[in-house]
């Protein structure tokens, strides 16, 4: 069957009827709003996830003093705002950001579809997102607060409602999250049969952008993983309401049941969040370098090896866990293992690099500084991959400070690298780029003084979720790094300012966008900005693969893929 | 590097020896590929008069540039497979016959530490328990068994590179052998509730006639007296 018969099949068949003002923006069923929509709930749960940040950051810097704004806090308090930063920032503001914002809105128009698959079951899935991110907020309000047994919500603690104060925040943590699951197992699957079925004619797969691959491939593995952790949740919530006992040893269940659930999600998880922000990078890298990108065919196998391995490494979560230690030397071997394909992203995306004509707009810094710090959270990674050592690192900073040094740089280096990019696509208007180079090094310099001072912390055996890690004898001496961090950490949240302001002026006042402004070559560039509510006048027909940069021959130094002729005509379009 | 806490046991230098080992390889990585981005992103800013070259990695020839350091990082993974294997295998694997053996018990949020006495048997009234401080002769195995009472907690002792989770409705057991006289911090690291943090105790490690005085002076043959401090005696 050709490509366009299939689009014909599943093309949706309804809208062109003017919209009120209700089905345009709110209950929307177009990609490009649903996207904004995600934007708006992934940003505002950044500033709740980074104000715990802050909170936390202050605790641990000085331990004994109230947190400006705050006020003194318990231990419960403490435990609370960790348990709920990373429920948030992972959840909340990494998913919807990374494959809720780029996915839902560049799929379709790097596809060339007119919008998703199922975009009813695509509107049902933000609303089941806000719903979930209400119920999370929410339990910060009802009585014995949020729930406080770390995001990683082991059993019993996480089990039995009287071991922590949030009974019921516990119980609506499981909530907030089941919801969550929900929405991006229905995105997943739009995401997956939009893009094998609605590709123009002439985008075979080896045409697809590889933001798109990454986006897909993400989706398949969050698809993959999550089941045994929906299982998971029902069964935590039976334990917690009707004393079911799954994870109560007391009642013939097992703790470490719950870890394996949990972690068979939770490792593929952190490839779920990251392989969009790759995408996000690796789109970005060619157009300012003016180069193909390197090894595209290399890249998507990488794409699909990681998914395929991210699902046997689960067990490094819990090489101290009690498990038969003879199973570490296994999993040892396939999270180390994993280091092949990322090396190969990272070599492929230097070599892109090379021979380019580099400009460094905005974009393009923020994907540098995404692909230079995510280096320092991969290799770290193998301190931590490694059994032996994992045995002495485990459940200290240095554990901290790595997983923020991979999953900061795919969420918010490469996130801000795709909403500057992708910004005059979205809204019409340019971000002022004075103001993103400001923002990108101050969120740059900053970054870094967070994190490496933690790496030392942890290498100094300092334990992760502690209320006052100035208590232990063996720290007394190296709280001012904790002080460092702090400091730092306040820089970068005050460093996002500029980016606000940045984000609501250009909506009004950025100069004016033309269709192509980075002079790139896939689809979305090749319809107006922001593009029409079906996004193309005419099916577009693909003539080459989305990385033709700087080709022998051509007059000019890109080649969009829908363009007639080998080069592009010498009038070009602006 | 220095930032490690000293070590005290037989089994931390091959922790050591693995961190050092993996610091070693991935710092050299780690700086060519820094060096080669930022060194790239120098040589081919953008300047007028100069466009970027056409190079796609589509051939074989071009992708050996990315194919053969990846076939090393293959190699260099599997070296430190091999050395982090035979570490675990010595701490978490073979277990030396125990000069000592004493059992722990984790509960929110102390550390509680039975001997068996002089008789060597539990449950009988030579018995000796202590709070919060594990007392153990220097250059001996010793082995713990560890119960938790109600949540996940986690026994580590940064000076013996030694960390096992606790996890109630099992007896996990670890062993070490200190190699040096002295205090040393005890830590709970999983989160356990409210006072995790205060969750400490101390590895007191005695010279051979420190601990054959703390044994005459604590181990009662029959029904054992109070001891002096607080935090410690017998069970009821």
């Amino acid at each position: 069957m050709s490509q366009a018969a299939i689009q014909r099949n599943v093309l949706p068949v309804e809208h062109h009827e003017e919209l009120s003002f209700v089905g345009k923006y709110v209950f929307s069923t177009d990609h490009k709003t649903i996207a904004k929509q995600y934007l708006g709930i992934s940003l505002f749960m950044a500033i709740v996830g980074g104000f715990t940040a802050y909170a936390i950051r202050w605790q641990l810097a000085w331990p004994s003093s109230a947190i400006p704004g705050v006020g003194t806090i318990t231990p419960d308090a403490y435990n609370t705002l960790v348990t709920m930063h990373g429920t948030i920032m992972v959840f909340f503001v990494a998913m919807p950001f990374l494959l809720g914002v780029f996915g839902n809105f560049c799929i379709p128009l790097m596809i060339g579809a007119s919008d998703m698959a199922f975009p009813r079951l695509n509107m049902l899935s933000v609303w089941t997102l806000l719903l979930g991110a209400l119920i999370l907020l929410a339990s910060f309000f009802v009585p014995g607060g949020a729930a406080a047994a770390g995001w990683t919500g082991y059993a019993p603690l996480s089990a039995r409602p009287d071991l922590t104060p949030a009974v019921l925040g516990q119980d609506m943590w499981i909530v907030a999250l089941a919801l969550e699951f929900s929405s991006f197992l229905m995105g997943g699957v739009n995401f997956i049969t939009t893009a094998l079925n609605m590709r123009a004619p002439g985008m075979g797969f080896w045409r697809v952008p590889l933001l798109v691959w990454y986006e897909v491939t993400a989706s398949v593995l969050f698809l993959l993983s999550v089941g045994p952790l929906i299982g998971g949740a029902v069964m935590l919530l039976l334990d917690r309401l009707v004393g079911a006992g799954f994870f109560l040893p007391a009642k013939g269940g097992d703790p470490l049941l719950w870890e394996h659930l949990f972690w068979f999600f939770g490792h593929p998880e952190v490839y779920v969040v990251a392989l969009p922000g790759f995408g996000i990078m690796l789109e970005i890298l060619p157009v300012f370098s003016r180069k193909p990108i390197f090894a595209y065919r290399a890249l998507v196998y990488c794409a699909l090896t990681t998914t395929g391995l991210s699902l046997i490494v689960w067990a490094h979560h819990m090489f101290i866990s009690g498990m038969d230690p003879r199973l570490a030397t296994p999993f040892t071997v396939t999270t180390i293992l994993i280091s092949v394909p990322f090396a190969v992203i990272v070599f492929a995306m230097i070599a892109t690099l090379w021979g380019g004509s580099i400009k460094f707009d905005t974009p393009m810094l923020f994907a540098l500084g995404g692909l230079t710090s995510f280096l320092l959270g991969g290799v770290t990674g193998i301190f931590l991959g490694s059994a032996a050592t994992d045995i002495y690192l485990h459940g200290t900073y240095f554990v901290v400070a790595h997983f923020h040094y991979t999953l900061f740089p795919v969420t918010f280096f490469a996130g801000f690298a795709g909403l500057y990019y992708w910004y005059p696509k979205m809204f019409g208007r340019l971000m002022n780029e004075t103001w993103g180079k400001v923002h990108f090094w101050l969120t740059m310099a900053a970054f870094q003084g967070v994190f490496m001072p933690l790496f030392l912390s942890g290498i100094a055996g300092t334990p992760r979720r502690v209320f006052a890690p100035n208590e232990y004898s063996l720290f007394k001496a190296i709280q001012p790094l904790q002080v460092h961090a702090t400091i730092a950490a306040v820089i970068l949240l005050l460093a996002q300012l500029p980016f606000v302001v940045n984000f609501f002026w250009s909506l009004k006042r950025g100069t004016q966008a033309k269709d192509n402004p980075w002079h790139a070559n896939t689809l979305e560039w090749s319809v107006s900005s922001p593009p029409p509510h079906d996004n193309f006048e005419r099916t577009p027909r693909v003539r080459r693969w989305p990385y033709e940069y700087s080709a022998p021959g051509a007059s000019l130094d890109w080649s969009p893929q829908a363009e007639r002729g080998d080069a592009m005509p010498a009038t070009g379009r602006h | 590097m220095h930032w490690l806490p000293s070590d005290v046991s037989t089994f931390g230098p091959s922790v050591d020896h693995v961190f050092h080992l993996i610091l070693g390889i991935v710092g050299v990585w780690f700086i060519a590929a820094e060096g080669a981005i930022i060194l790239f992103a120098c040589w081919f800013r953008r300047r007028p008069g100069r466009t970027a070259s056409y190079v796609s990695g589509h051939n074989l020839r071009e992708l050996a540039w990315i194919l053969v350091p990846a076939l090393v990082v293959v190699i260099l993974d599997f070296s430190i497979d091999v050395a982090a294997g035979h570490a675990w295998d010595e701490i978490k694997l073979e277990s030396p016959k125990p000069a000592l053996t004493v059992s722990v018990t984790a509960e929110r949020f102390a550390w509680i530490f039975d001997y068996a006495g002089p008789d060597g048997k539990y449950g009988t009234p030579d018995d000796y328990w202590s709070m919060a401080k594990l007392y153990v002769p220097v250059n001996q195995v010793v082995r713990v068994e560890m119960r938790s009472m109600d949540v996940i907690h986690s026994f580590a002792v940064p000076n013996l590179r030694l960390r096992q989770d606790v996890v109630p409705g099992r007896t996990i057991s670890a062993w070490f052998e200190a190699t040096k006289p002295g205090t040393y911090e005890i830590e709970c690291t999983e989160l356990c509730g409210f006072d995790h943090y205060r969750m400490q105790g101390s590895l007191v490690v005695l010279s051979d006639s420190d601990y054959a005085r703390w044994q005459h002076e604590h181990w009662s043959p029959i029904a054992a007296k109070p001891s002096s401090a607080e935090s410690t005696g017998v069970r009821q």
